[in-house]
C-alpha cells in the first residue's frame, strides 16, 4: 500500500517524495534552535529580527542559506552525490591543509576561511564529503569490510580529517569523526572492537576514580563471581581471562602514567571535575569557578528554570550573559532557563524522534551507498548531540561542539543541512535507483 | 543487533538526559533561588528619616546632604591628578592608594573615593567634575542636628552590625539604624520603609534593565517626624549650666509625664558623630572611662537618694497613721544607727513634720521611720508595708519609659536584708538610714523627678516619657496617658508640700527663692565613697535636689543630682532654681546666681581623688 502510493507520485519533481515527517522535525528543531539564539542575544535596544548586526538576525540569514543549500542539493541529480564523493573528499581535504597557510584565527582557533561576508569553516564541510567517501568506498562492490586492508582504508578515510583537524586546535570536531565508526559497526566491522573501547573508557575512569589496586581487586572479584556462577555447561578458558586481567592492570598503571605527566593541568582539572576526584572542597570550589565555569553557570541556569521555565525572554541568567558561549555550544542551557523542564524534554524527545526516523529511513534504503551514508549523517548528528547537551548538563566534560540545528553559526547550520538533505534526496530516489 | 545498536544508543542516551535533567530541574530546582540568583540585583530606595521636633516645634534634628565622590576605575581616562587631589583635599599617595583599592574591588562597579565631603568642597567640586571622566559625585544622607544639646535623648544612629542583620532581616549590611535614644526606640518610625528596585544584572554585574519590568519592586515609605516633649530651650540651657559638672538632671511636666529636660553631665555635641571625624569621635568619647560623656547619669546613675527621700518617709508615716502632722521628736544634733551616732544639720531642737523637713532634721525622720515599723507586729510586716508604699512612686524597678536605656534604681525588701544580715537579725533601727534616703536605697535622677511629680500632683504619676506626638496623629503609647496611683491619700499631701514650700521660705533653699513663682523643693547631701585602686575613700558630698513649682498647680517638677557638689542648696539647688525660672518665666532675673553656675565647675573636685595627694573632703568655701 505505502509502497504502491510512492511509486505514484514518483514523477513529482525533486519536492515528491522527500519524507515531510524528517522535513518537519528539521524545521521544528532549526526553530526552537532560532528562538533561543534570539533570546540569548537580544539587546535592550530591540532591532529588527532582520538585523544582520545582532546574532539572532545574522542567524536568520544563515537559515535563509541553509535553504537556499538544500534547494540545491534537491534539484541535483541524486548520483551526483555518490559519484563525485571522492572528490568532494579531496577537495575538502585540500582545504583542511590549507587553513595551516590561509587559515584565519578566530578565538585561539584556526579553523577558519575569511570569504568577507561569511568566516567558512571548513572541517564542517568534510563531515559532510568524508561521510559521502566513507559510504562510496563501503558500498563499492569490491570491498569486503571483513579484509584488514579494508578495515585500514577505511580508518584512513575516517581519520585524516580527525589528524588535519586536530593541530588548529579543534580537538571537540576532531573527536566527532570518531562517530563514523558506526557505520562500520553496521556494515560488519566486528563489534568487539566497540566493546574494547567501551572496557577501556570504563578502566580508565575507574582508575582515576579508585586506583589501580581497586580496580585490579575488583575485576578479579569479578572473574570469580563468573566462575562461581555461570551455568556448568558454559566453558569459560581460564588463560585468556588470566591474560585479560593482566592487560588490564597494565593499562590502568599506564592510565596513573599518562594522567599525572603527559596530561597538562587543565586537562586534569577537567577530569577531576567530570569524575569528582576533587574532594577538598575549596579546591573543587576554585575549579568550579575556573575550568568548570561554563559548565556550572549553563547546570545553575538549567537547573533555576525548574519544571515551567522561566518563560520566553524572562531567562535571568540568559539575559545576564551569565552562561558563556550561550547562543553557541551552551544554547540548550537557555532551553533549560526559560521553558524548564516541559522544554527540555520536549527537545529530547524531538532529536530521539528525529534521529529513530532517519534510522528508519536508512534501513529501508535499497542502495548500499544510501544506507551507509545515511548511517554516517545519522552518527555524526548524535554523536553531536550527545556531547554537547551532555557537556552543557555536566554529564561530559567540556567539548567544544555544536548542538546541530540549535546553534548559531553559518557553517554549521549549513552544512548539517546538507548533510541531511543529500540523504533525503537519495531516500527520494531510492525506488528509481533500487537494484 | 547491529540494526538496533545505534537505535538502543539512541534510546538510552535520551533516557539518561531526562534523568539528568530531571534531577537538575525537578529535584534541584527550589522555587526561592530568585534570592541568590546573581543575575538579579536588588538595589534600595531609602526614603529621608523622619524629622524630630521639640515640645514646641522648634526643629531638633533634620537631615543634610553629604557627597561623596565616587569612582569606577575602568572608566577614568587620564587626569591632572595634582589638580583633582588638591580640590578633593587629599594627598596624591592616598590618592593612588585609594584608587588601587577601588580596581581591586571591582574595575566595573562604583567605590567610595573620598567620603562626605564638606558643602564648601563639594561647591568647589561641582563646577571642574566634568574634567574628571569617571568619577561622579553621589549624595547621601546625614542626620543634621539643630541643637548642640539632648545627644543622650536623641542617640545617634550607626552603620547596621551582624547582631542586627540576624536578628532582622529588614536590615541589609551597610544600612543606618538608630543605636540609642529616640533614634533607636523609634526606629521603625524615623526610617520609613525603603524601596527595593529589582535589576537585572549581567555576570559584570552590571545594570541590563528592571527585572521583570519592576512588578516585583515597591516604593519607599516616607519616615514620620516625631515630636519629642523635651522643651529644647531648657534642654540647652540646663546643659549650659551644667558646664564642668558632672551629674544629671531630669524634668518633668507632672500632669502629663512629658520629660521636659534630660541632662546628662557631661555630654557630648550630636553633630560629632555625623560625617568624616565620627569614628575618631566616637573612639575618644568611648573611651573616656573617667568622665563617661556617653554614660547617661539622667536615667543610668544610681546614688542615694538623700534627704528629699524625707518626705515619701514623712507621706508613708501619715498614711500609716504613724505620725500626725503634729507629732515631735527632739533633735540632739544627731541619731544612732545600731550604736553609731549620726549628726545632724538642724541646729537641734523640738521638730515637728514642718520644721522636720524644711530643715531636713535628721533625727526627726529617724524617729518617723522607726514609728513606721513599730505599727507592725514584726519589722517583716513593717518592711513590707514600707515597700509597698515606696514602690509605687516608681522607685525601685524600671520605670518604663520610652528610652532605650534604664536603670531600676533600689528599694531594699525584707528578703534582701534577710541575705544580707540573716533573717531575724536586724530590725528598724539597722536600716534607719532610709529614713534619710541613705543606706541602701537607690534611684535614678529620672526617678527622683517622677516621684516629685507624684507629690505635685498629690498622689499620682503618669510614666515619662519623651514622645509628644508621631506624625500627625497625636496617639502615644496608652501606658503613658494612664496615670499610676500611689499608695497614699491626697490629703496627707497637703502638710508634706507645705514643708517642702517652706524649704524656700525658712528652710534649707531660702536663698534660691524665685521672685513671684512659689516653688516646693527638698536638699539633699549624700555622702559617697569610691575605690581607687582597691582603696576605698570618701568624696565630697554629691548634691542633690528635687522641686516642683508653681505650688499649687505644677508646671514643672526635676530633680537635680550633682556627683560632689557638697550642700544640695549649692550645685543642685541653684540649677534648680535657674531651671524653674526658665521654664515657667522664660527669662532668668537672678544674673548673680546665673552667672555662679555658668562659671564654677568642679573640675577640681573630679581630680581630687586622681591626683595621688592626699585632699580634703566637703570644703566650705566654693
Amino acid at each position: 500500500m505505502n509502497l504502491s502510493r510512492s511509486t505514484s507520485v514518483s514523477g513529482k519533481g525533486p519536492f515528491g517524495r522527500i519524507d515531510w515527517i524528517t522535513v518537519i522535525l528539521y524545521a521544528l528543531l532549526v526553530f526552537i534552535g532560532w528562538i533561543n539564539i534570539y533570546s540569548t542575544s537580544l539587546t535592550d535596544t530591540s532591532l529588527s529580527i532582520f538585523d544582520f548586526s545582532t546574532l539572532y538576525g545574522k542567524q536568520l540569514f544563515f537559515i535563509g542559506l541553509a535553504f537556499l543549500g538544500i534547494i540545491f542539493v534537491l534539484f541535483v541529480e541524486s548520483s551526483f552525490f555518490e559519484r563525485f564523493a571522492s572528490i568532494f573528499y579531496v577537495v575538502s581535504i585540500v582545504l583542511l591543509l590549507g587553513l595551516f597557510v590561509f587559515g584565519k584565527k578566530i578565538a585561539g582557533a584556526t579553523s577558519w576561511y575569511d570569504l568577507g561576508f561569511f568566516n567558512f569553516q571548513p572541517s564542517e564541510l568534510a563531515k559532510v564529503t568524508t561521510a559521502l567517501a566513507l559510504a562510496k568506498f563501503l558500498s563499492d562492490i569490491q570491498t569486503d569490510i571483513r579484509n584488514g586492508r579494508h578495515q585500514l582504508y577505511a580508518l584512513t578515510i575516517i581519520l585524516l580529517p580527525a589528524i588535519l583537524i586536530l593541530p588548529q586546535p579543534d580537538p571537540g570536531s576532531s573527536l566527532i569523526y570518531f562517530s563514523l565508526f558506526f557505520v562500520l559497526f553496521r556494515e560488519g566491522f566486528p563489534l568487539y572492537y566497540l566493546g574494547i573501547l567501551l572496557v577501556t573508557v570504563i578502566l580508565f575512569a575507574t582508575t582515576l576514580m579508585y586506583g589501580t589496586v581497586w580496580v585490579v581487586i575488583g575485576l578479579v572479584i569479578l572473574a570469580l563471581l563468573v566462575y562461581t556462577f555461570k551455568r556448568a555447561s558454559l566453558k569459560i578458558p581460564v588463560l585468556p581471562v588470566i591474560g585479560a586481567i593482566v592487560v588490564s592492570t597494565l593499562f590502568s598503571l599506564s592510565v596513573n602514567f599518562v594522567f599525572e605527566h603527559v596530561f597538562e593541568q587543565r586537562h586534569r582539572d577537567r577530569f577531576a571535575l567530570w569524575l569528582s576526584l576533587e574532594k577538598d572542597e575549596k579546591k573543587l570550589e576554585e575549579i568550579r569557578k575556573t575550568i568548570g565555569y561554563n559548565t556550572y553557570q549553563s547546570e545553575k541556569a538549567i537547573e533555576s528554570g525548574g519544571f515551567f521555565g522561566k518563560g520566553f525572554l524572562e531567562g535571568t541568567r540568559t539575559k545576564g550573559d551569565f552562561v558563556p558561549e550561550q547562543h553557541s555550544d551552551y544554547i540548550f542551557s537557555s532551553v533549560g532557563e526559560e521553558w524548564g523542564f516541559l522544554g527540555t524534554a520536549t527537545v529530547i524527545i524531538l532529536f530521539s524522534v528525529f534521529f529513530l526516523r532517519l534510522i528508519f529511513i536508512a534501513e529501508r534504503q535499497k542502495s548500499d551507498f544510501s544506507r551507509m551514508y545515511g548511517y554516517g549523517v545519522i552518527s555524526l548528528l548524535v554523536f553531536h548531540y550527545f556531547i554537547n547537551i551532555g557537556m552543557v548538563i555536566g554529564l561530559l566534560p567540556t567539548i567544544g561542539v555544536p548542538l546541530p540545528f540549535f546553534s548559531y553559526g553559518g557553517s554549521g547550520l549549513i552544512f548539517f543541512s546538507m548533510l541531511l538533505f543529500i540523504f533525503l534526496k537519495l531516500d527520494s530516489n531510492r525506488l528509481k535507483d533500487g537494484i | 543487533m547491529k540494526k538496533l545498536l545505534l537505535s538502543s544508543i539512541i534510546v538510552i542516551i535520551g533516557f539518561t538526559f531526562i534523568g539528568r535533567l530531571s534531577y537538575l530541574q525537578l529535584f534541584r530546582f527550589s522555587p526561592d533561588q530568585i534570592l541568590d540568583d546573581p543575575a538579579i540585583k536588588k538595589i534600595y530606595d531609602y526614603p529621608e528619616r523622619g524629622y524630630i521636633y521639640d515640645r514646641d516645634g522648634k526643629l531638633m534634628v533634620g537631615n543634610q546632604p553629604a557627597y561623596d565622590v565616587m569612582v569606577i576605575p575602568r572608566d577614568v581616562k587620564p587626569l591632572d591628578t595634582l589638580e583633582f587631589c588638591q580640590l578633593l583635599g587629599i594627598e596624591k599617595s592616598e590618592f593612588i592608594s585609594k584608587m588601587e583599592k577601588a580596581r581591586i574591588y571591582s574595575p566595573r562597579l562604583p567605590s567610595v573615593l573620598v567620603p562626605q565631603l564638606s558643602k564648601e568642597d563639594y561647591a568647589k567640586l561641582q563646577e571642574k567634575m566634568r574634567h574628571f571622566v569617571g568619577f561622579y559625585i553621589q549624595k547621601r544622607s546625614l542626620r543634621y542636628y539643630n541643637t548642640h544639646s539632648a545627644a543622650n535623648v536623641l542617640g545617634y544612629i550607626s552603620e547596621v552590625n551582624e547582631g542586627d542583620l540576624l536578628n532582622n532581616p529588614y536590615y541589609v549590611a551597610g544600612e543606618l539604624k538608630g543605636r540609642t535614644g529616640i533614634e533607636m526606640q523609634y526606629e521603625e518610625i524615623l526610617r520609613g520603609r525603603k524601596g527595593v528596585k529589582h535589576i537585572q544584572k549581567d555576570r559584570f554585574n552590571r545594570d541590563i534593565g528592571p527585572y521583570k519590568d519592576g512588578k516585583l519592586d515597591t516604593l519607599p515609605k516616607q519616615g514620620k517626624e516625631i515630636h519629642i516633649t523635651l522643651d529644647k530651650e531648657l534642654q540647652e540651657y540646663g546643659e549650659l549650666l551644667m558646664h564642668g559638672k558632672r551629674g544629671g538632671i531630669v524634668a518633668i511636666e507632672p500632669k502629663t509625664g512629658e520629660i521636659l529636660a534630660m541632662i546628662s553631665g557631661p555630654t557630648y555635641d550630636p553633630n560629632l558623630l555625623v560625617g568624616r571625624e565620627r569614628s575618631k569621635n566616637y573612639s575618644k568619647l568611648h573611651y573616656d572611662t573617667i568622665a563617661k560623656p556617653t554614660w547617661d547619669r539622667s536615667i543610668l546613675a544610681q546614688p542615694s537618694p538623700g534627704s528629699p527621700f524625707k518626705t515619701l518617709n514623712a507621706l508613708i508615716a501619715l498614711q500609716e497613721g504613724a505620725i500626725d502632722p503634729n507629732t515631735k521628736f527632739t533633735c540632739y544634733h544627731g541619731f544612732y544607727v545600731g550604736n553609731t551616732l549620726r549628726g545632724c544639720h538642724c541646729g537641734g531642737g523640738v521638730r515637728n513634720l514642718n520644721s522636720g523637713i524644711y530643715l531636713s532634721c535628721n533625727a526627726y525622720f529617724a524617729g518617723v521611720f522607726r514609728k513606721i515599723y513599730d505599727k507592725y507586729g514584726s519589722t517583716d510586716e513593717g518592711m513590707d508595708a514600707w515597700d509597698k508604699h515606696v514602690k509605687s512612686f516608681g522607685l525601685g524597678d524600671y520605670l518604663g519609659t520610652d528610652l532605650p536605656t534604664g536603670a531600676p534604681g533600689r528599694i531594699p525588701d525584707k528578703e534582701y536584708y534577710d541575705k544580707w544580715y540573716g533573717d531575724g537579725r536586724w530590725a528598724a533601727s539597722t536600716i534607719i538610714s532610709n529614713s534619710i534616703g541613705q543606706g541602701e536605697v537607690a534611684a535614678t535622677p529620672l526617678q527622683l523627678a517622677n516621684m516629685t511629680a507624684a507629690i505635685a500632683n498629690r498622689g499620682y504619676f503618669y510614666t515619662p516619657h519623651v514622645i509628644k506626638s508621631v506624625g500627625n496623629s497625636g496617639d502615644i503609647d496608652p501606658n503613658f496617658t494612664t496615670p499610676h496611683y500611689t499608695t497614699i491619700d491626697r490629703k496627707y499631701f497637703e502638710p508634706v508640700i507645705q514643708g517642702m514650700a517652706d524649704v524656700y521660705n525658712y528652710g534649707t533653699a531660702r536663698w534660691l527663692k524665685i521672685p513671684g513663682v512659689d516653688i516646693a523643693g527638698k536638699t539633699g547631701t549624700v555622702e559617697n565613697y569610691i575605690r581607687v585602686n582597691g582603696e576605698r575613700m570618701q568624696l565630697t558630698d554629691h548634691s542633690v535636689f528635687v522641686a516642683f513649682a508653681p505650688v499649687e498647680n505644677p508646671q514643672i517638677a526635676l530633680a537635680v543630682y550633682i556627683e560632689n557638689g557638697y550642700f544640695g542648696a549649692r550645685y543642685a539647688g541653684h540649677i534648680a532654681s535657674l531651671l524653674i525660672e526658665k521654664y515657667i518665666k522664660g527669662e532668668i532675673t537672678r544674673k548673680d546666681l546665673e552667672t555662679r553656675m555658668l562659671e564654677r565647675t568642679l573640675e577640681h573636685e573630679y581630680a581630687k581623688p586622681y591626683s595621688g595627694e592626699p585632699f580634703k573632703i566637703n570644703e566650705r568655701e566654693w
